[in-house]
C-alpha cells in the first residue's frame, strides 16, 4: 500500500460556460487530517462530488487514484462501497426517525430478509460510543441539537466501514463547544486510522487541526502546506486563498459624496424557529444616499437572512429585537409590500428559486411588482406594459428578440437583468443586491456594473451582498464584514485589502499588512 | 444563450412550415377541437343525426352549463397548484337550500344572490384553511366533500326530494332569450346574436393582430389569419343556425358567457389575474415581488365555491328539483373540464376559455352516451379514462417543450 490513500490527478469539470475545476491535482496521506480551503466558489464542493460519484465518471476528465486503484464512480453508492463517505453542511438525517434507524438507513442489519432491530440498537450503540455521544439511540432526530446530529451523521459513516471521512463545513451551523468536541472527535478517529478531508471557513481551526492544508484558487490548486512539521498562520492561508490583484473588471464611477443616511438597522437580532437558534445577532448597519455599501462574509454568515428578515421578512423569522429607520422614520416592514412601499427592492440572490416566474414572458416578469402603476380603474394598460419592459430591455441590454420572450429560455446574465428590471420598475430608493453576479459571464457581470454605478450616481442607494470578494472591493463605498451572524467588521472602500476583509470574516483577530 | 431563433416578424416564412410550427406550438390546444369534433360526428353517425339536432345541442348547452361554471372556478384553484375536491356536494348542498327557500315562498331574486353569498362564506371558510392555517388543500376539501354531502343530506333527509315551482328559477336552466315579435320559423335574435358575435370576434381578432404588429410581435401569416377568421365565424354561424331551428340561445348559455366574460377578462386585464398566474408560476417570486399569496389564495377559494352555488342553482333549475345525489362527480367532471382544456398539471398555465371547451369536451361524451343508452357504469369509466388520457398528453407535450 502506497503513502496515499487517495490521489486525484488533473481533474478537470466544466459547467455549462464555467470551468469550475481546472487541472486539480490532490493527495491525501493515509491516516491523515486534511483540510481543504478557498474563497466561495473555489471549487472545493465541486472537487468532493467528483471524489464522491454526485459528478459520475464520464462528466470530468482526470484520473481517481483511491488505494492504488483507479476508481470510476458511477454514483454515491460505488464511492461509499470502497469507503468514501462524504458529510454535507445540509445534514441528510430524517428528523422523523430515531438514531438507530437513521445510522443503519439503507444498510439495514438483516436476517435472511428481516430486519432485526435489537441488533440494530446495539450496533448503534456501539456508533454511539465511538462518536463519543451519550444519548439513547432510540431518540428522534428532531430532539437532537444541530451538534449532536453532525455526530450521528458521523456514527452512520463510520457504521459502514468508513476508510475517508470528508466533512464539508461540519462547524459552520454548530457552537464553539460543539465545534470543539467534533475537532477533538477527528483527532480520535485520525489515530483509529481514519482518514479525514475536512473543507472549512475557519482557519483557526484548520490550522489546529490540519495535517496538511490544500489551497484551491478559481478552480486550480495553488498550494499543498505540510502542517504537521512546520506551524502554518492563518495569514500564510489566506495569502494564498486570494494572491491576485485586482484586475480592471469594474467600470469607474464619478466618485461623489455621498448623502445622508438614508437607511437603518439598529439592534437587529433574529431568530430562526425551524432552526431553532439565533441567525442574527444585534447587526447594526447603516446605508447612504448615493452609496454602495458591500456586505462581504463567507457561506452561511447570515446576509441572505439580514436581507430577507429586513424585506417583510417571508421566512416568517421571529424579529427579537431591532429596528428599520427609513430616511428618518421607523418602519414596520410586514409584508414585502410594505418593504416596497417604503422605497426598498430585494433581488434575489436565487432568480429561478424566487425571483422569476420563469414560465411567463419578459414584460410579465417586469411590470409584477408594480402593476399599480399600469392599472387604470382596473385595467392593466398593455400598451403601457409593452413600453415599459421594451424600455428596460433596451436601457439595461435584454437580449432577447422580443418582450414576450418567455424567461426560463433567457442566459441566466439576461434573466438576472430581467430580475432587475423588474425592481427598478418599482423606482426604489434603495436596492439591496444579494449575489447580482452569480453564475453569469464576465461580459454580463460588467454590464450589472455599470447598470450599479448609473444608479447610485442618480442617488440611489445600493446594497450589494456577495461572495465575491473581489467583487465586493472593486464596487462598494464601504464594506460591513458578517460572520456567523454579526457584524465582525465594517471597512472604507479604500482601506480595504481582501487580506483584511478575508481576516475579518474568517474572524483572524489581528489584522495584517 | 438559449433564445429561440424565430423572427419577430415573418414575411418569408413558407405557410407549410408556418403551420407546422403552429401545430407544434398549440398541438394541446388543437388536440382538444380535434376532440371535441370527433366526439360530435362519432356520436351524429351512431345516433342517426340525433346528436347534432337542434333541440340536442340546446340540451347539450344547457347541460355543460353547471359543469362550465364550475371548471371556470376550478380552473383558478388549478393555476395556483390547490384543488378543490368539495365543489360537487358544495353545489348540491346550496342548491338544495335554494330550493328550500324557494319552497318557503321566498323571492326568487333574494334567494339566489343568498345563495351565491353563502358559496362565499363556504370558500372563506375552506380558503382561510388552506391558505391561514396551513392545511393541504387536498385535506381541506377532502374534509369540505364529506361535511357538504353530510349536510345535503341532512336537508333533503325529511323532505327526500324537493321540487322548484317557481318559474323563475326552473328558466334558468330550461328557459330560451325570447324572439324578436316578428319571428318566423327561424329564431330571428338568435341569428342576430349570431351575426354580431362574428363582427366582434372579426374585429377583435383585427385589432389584436394590428397592435401586435406595431410593437413586432410575431404574428401568423395573413392566410392563415384568415383562415382562422373564416373558421371561427363558420363554427359561431353553425351553432346559431342550428340553435336558431329550434328555440334559441338557452339563458343557461347567456349566463356562462358573463361568467366566462368576467373571469376572462379578470385573468387577462386586471392585476388579481396578473398575480394567480404568478403564484401558480413561482409562488415565492410572487410573495417577494409583493404579491400577498395568502389573500389571493383565500380569494380563489371563495370564488370556486361560489361558482359551485351557481352551479348547484343551475343544476337545481335544470331538474326543477333538489336531490339527495345532486353533485355527485361534479369535481371530476370540473377538474377533468379544466385539464382537456390545457391547465398545466404544474400549474401556472390556463385559460378558462379552454375550459369551457373541456366542459364541452367532457359534456357531449356524456351526452352522446346518454342518447346511445350506454349504461352509467360504462360512462363512469369512459370519463375517467379520458381524464388521465388528457393528463398524460399534456404532461408529455409539456415535457417536451421544457
Amino acid at each position: 500500500m502506497s503513502e496515499n490513500i487517495l490521489e486525484m490527478r488533473g481533474i478537470i469539470k466544466e459547467f455549462p460556460g464555467v470551468r469550475a475545476l481546472n487541472n486539480v491535482n490532490f493527495k491525501v496521506r493515509r491516516g491523515e487530517i486534511h483540510c481543504l480551503v478557498g474563497e466561495n466558489g473555489a471549487g472545493k464542493s465541486t472537487l468532493m462530488k467528483v471524489l464522491s460519484g454526485v459528478h459520475p465518471y464520464g462528466t470530468y476528465s482526470g484520473q481517481i487514484i483511491y488505494n492504488d486503484e483507479e476508481q470510476k464512480f458511477k454514483s454515491i453508492a460505488d464511492s461509499e462501497a470502497v469507503g468514501i463517505a462524504i458529510i454535507y453542511q445540509e445534514l441528510a438525517l430524517i428528523p422523523e426517525l430515531s438514531i438507530y434507524e437513521n445510522i443503519y438507513f439503507g444498510h439495514e442489519v438483516t436476517e435472511g430478509r428481516i430486519i432485526n432491530w435489537n441488533q440494530t440498537i446495539v450496533q448503534a450503540r456501539e456508533m454511539l460510543q465511538k462518536v463519543r455521544l451519550n444519548v439513547n439511540p432510540s431518540m428522534k432526530i428532531k430532539n437532537l441539537s444541530v451538534g449532536k446530529r453532525q455526530l450521528v451523521e458521523i456514527a452512520k459513516a463510520l457504521s459502514k466501514n468508513v476508510k475517508l471521512l470528508v466533512l464539508d463545513e461540519p462547524t459552520a451551523a454548530l457552537n464553539e463547544d460543539d465545534s470543539e468536541n467534533l475537532l477533538e472527535l477527528l483527532i480520535q478517529l485520525k489515530h483509529q486510522g481514519v482518514t479525514c478531508i475536512m473543507i472549512s471557513h475557519k482557519l483557526k481551526e484548520v490550522v489546529a487541526i490540519a495535517d496538511t492544508i490544500t489551497v484551491l484558487r478559481d478552480g486550480a490548486t495553488i498550494t499543498s502546506m505540510d502542517a504537521e512539521k512546520t506551524k502554518i498562520s492563518e495569514h500564510e492561508i489566506i495569502k494564498n486563498m486570494v494572491g491576485r490583484a485586482i484586475e480592471n473588471i469594474y467600470p469607474k464611477r464619478k466618485k461623489k459624496n455621498p448623502g445622508p443616511v438614508f437607511l437603518e438597522i439598529k439592534n437587529w437580532t433574529v431568530y430562526n424557529p425551524v432552526s431553532e437558534r439565533e441567525i442574527l445577532h444585534d447587526i447594526n448597519i447603516n446605508v447612504r444616499k448615493g452609496e454602495i455599501v458591500g456586505i462581504a462574509g463567507l457561506m452561511g454568515a447570515g446576509r441572505t437572512e439580514l436581507a430577507l428578515s429586513i424585506f417583510g421578512n417571508v421566512p416568517n423569522y421571529k424579529i427579537t429585537n431591532g429596528e428599520i429607520i427609513v430616511d428618518g422614520l421607523r418602519k414596520k416592514l410586514k409584508h414585502p409590500k410594505d418593504a416596497i412601499k417604503a422605497g426598498i427592492a430585494y433581488v434575489t440572490e436565487d432568480r429561478k428559486g424566487n425571483g422569476l416566474v420563469l414560465i411567463q414572458d419578459i414584460k410579465y416578469n417586469t411590470s409584477i411588482a408594480n402593476l399599480e402603476k399600469l392599472t387604470e380603474g382596473i385595467i392593466i394598460n398593455d400598451k403601457k406594459e409593452i413600453q415599459v419592459a421594451k424600455d428596460y430591455q433596451k436601457s439595461i441590454n435584454i437580449k432577447a428578440p422580443s418582450v414576450r420572450q418567455i424567461v426560463g429560455n433567457l442566459s441566466g446574465g439576461n434573466q438576472q437583468k430581467v430580475s432587475i428590471a423588474k425592481w427598478l420598475f418599482v423606482e426604489p430608493k434603495i436596492l439591496i443586491l444579494d449575489e447580482p453576479t452569480r453564475g453569469i459571464d464576465v461580459g454580463a457581470k460588467f454590464e450589472i456594473y455599470t447598470i450599479m454605478n448609473k444608479l447610485v450616481e442618480q442617488g440611489m442607494s445600493i446594497i450589494m451582498i456577495s461572495s465575491e470578494l473581489l467583487e465586493i472591493l472593486g464596487m462598494s463605498d464601504r464594506i460591513y464584514i458578517m460572520s456567523e451572524g454579526s457584524i465582525t467588521g465594517e471597512l472604507k472602500g479604500e482601506e480595504a485589502t481582501e487580506q483584511k476583509v478575508m481576516a475579518m470574516a474568517t474572524r483572524v483577530e489581528e489584522v495584517m499588512e | 444563450m438559449k433564445v429561440s431563433d424565430k423572427k419577430s416578424v415573418n414575411d418569408n416564412e413558407p405557410i407549410g412550415s408556418e403551420l407546422h410550427a403552429l401545430i407544434k406550438e398549440n398541438i394541446r390546444e388543437y388536440a382538444m377541437y380535434i376532440a371535441l369534433v370527433f366526439i360530435f360526428i362519432y356520436f351524429n353517425v351512431l345516433t342517426n343525426g340525433l346528436f347534432l339536432s337542434s333541440r340536442n345541442i340546446s340540451d347539450l348547452i344547457n347541460q355543460t352549463g353547471y359543469i362550465a361554471v364550475l371548471a371556470v372556478g376550478m380552473t383558478l384553484i388549478l393555476i395556483i397548484k390547490h384543488i378543490d375536491l368539495s365543489v360537487g356536494y358544495v353545489a348540491g348542498f346550496l342548491g338544495a337550500v335554494a330550493a328550500i327557500f324557494l319552497k318557503n315562498g321566498w323571492n326568487v331574486w333574494l334567494v339566489i344572490p343568498l345563495t351565491l353569498f353563502f358559496g362565499v362564506c363556504v370558500g372563506l371558510y375552506q380558503g382561510f384553511l388552506v391558505a391561514r392555517i396551513g392545511v393541504p388543500a387536498f385535506v381541506t376539501t377532502l374534509a369540505g366533500m364529506f361535511i357538504f354531502r353530510g349536510f345535503l343530506s341532512r336537508v333533503t333527509a325529511g323532505t327526500g326530494t324537493i321540487i322548484v315551482r317557481d318559474e323563475v328559477f326552473r328558466a334558468i336552466s330550461n328557459g330560451f332569450l325570447p324572439d324578436l315579435p316578428f319571428g318566423g320559423n327561424l329564431h330571428v335574435l338568435t341569428l342576430l346574436i349570431g351575426i354580431l358575435a362574428v363582427i366582434l370576434v372579426i374585429i377583435s381578432q383585427i385589432r389584436q393582430r394590428n397592435s401586435m404588429l406595431k410593437y413586432n410581435f410575431k404574428v401568423m401569416s395573413l392566410p392563415i389569419f384568415i383562415s382562422k377568421i373564416l373558421f371561427m365565424s363558420v363554427i359561431i354561424l353553425l351553432v346559431v343556425w342550428i340553435l336558431a331551428g329550434y328555440r334559441g340561445i338557452p339563458w343557461t348559455a347567456v349566463i356562462v358567457g358573463v361568467v366566462l366574460f368576467i373571469y376572462n377578462f379578470m385573468l387577462h386585464k386586471t392585476r388579481l389575474g396578473r398575480y394567480i398566474y404568478g403564484i401558480g408560476g413561482n409562488s415565492e417570486a410572487a410573495e417577494l415581488s409583493g404579491v400577498n399569496v395568502k389573500n389571493v389564495t383565500m380569494f380563489a377559494f371563495a370564488s370556486v365555491s361560489m361558482l359551485a352555488a351557481l352551479s348547484g342553482i343551475l343544476y337545481t333549475s335544470r331538474l326543477s328539483s333538489a336531490t339527495p345525489t345532486a353533485g355527485l362527480g361534479f369535481e371530476l367532471d370540473a377538474i377533468a373540464s379544466s385539464y382537456i382544456g390545457g391547465v398545466s398539471v404544474n400549474g401556472g398555465i390556463g385559460r378558462v376559455t379552454n375550459t369551457i371547451v373541456g366542459a364541452l369536451v367532457i359534456m357531449s361524451l356524456t351526452n352522446g352516451m346518454n342518447l346511445m343508452g350506454v349504461d352509467v357504469s360504462y360512462q363512469y369509466v369512459v370519463r375517467g379514462a379520458i381524464f388521465i388520457l388528457a393528463v398524460a398528453f399534456d404532461v408529455k407535450t409539456r415535457g417536451k417543450r421544457r
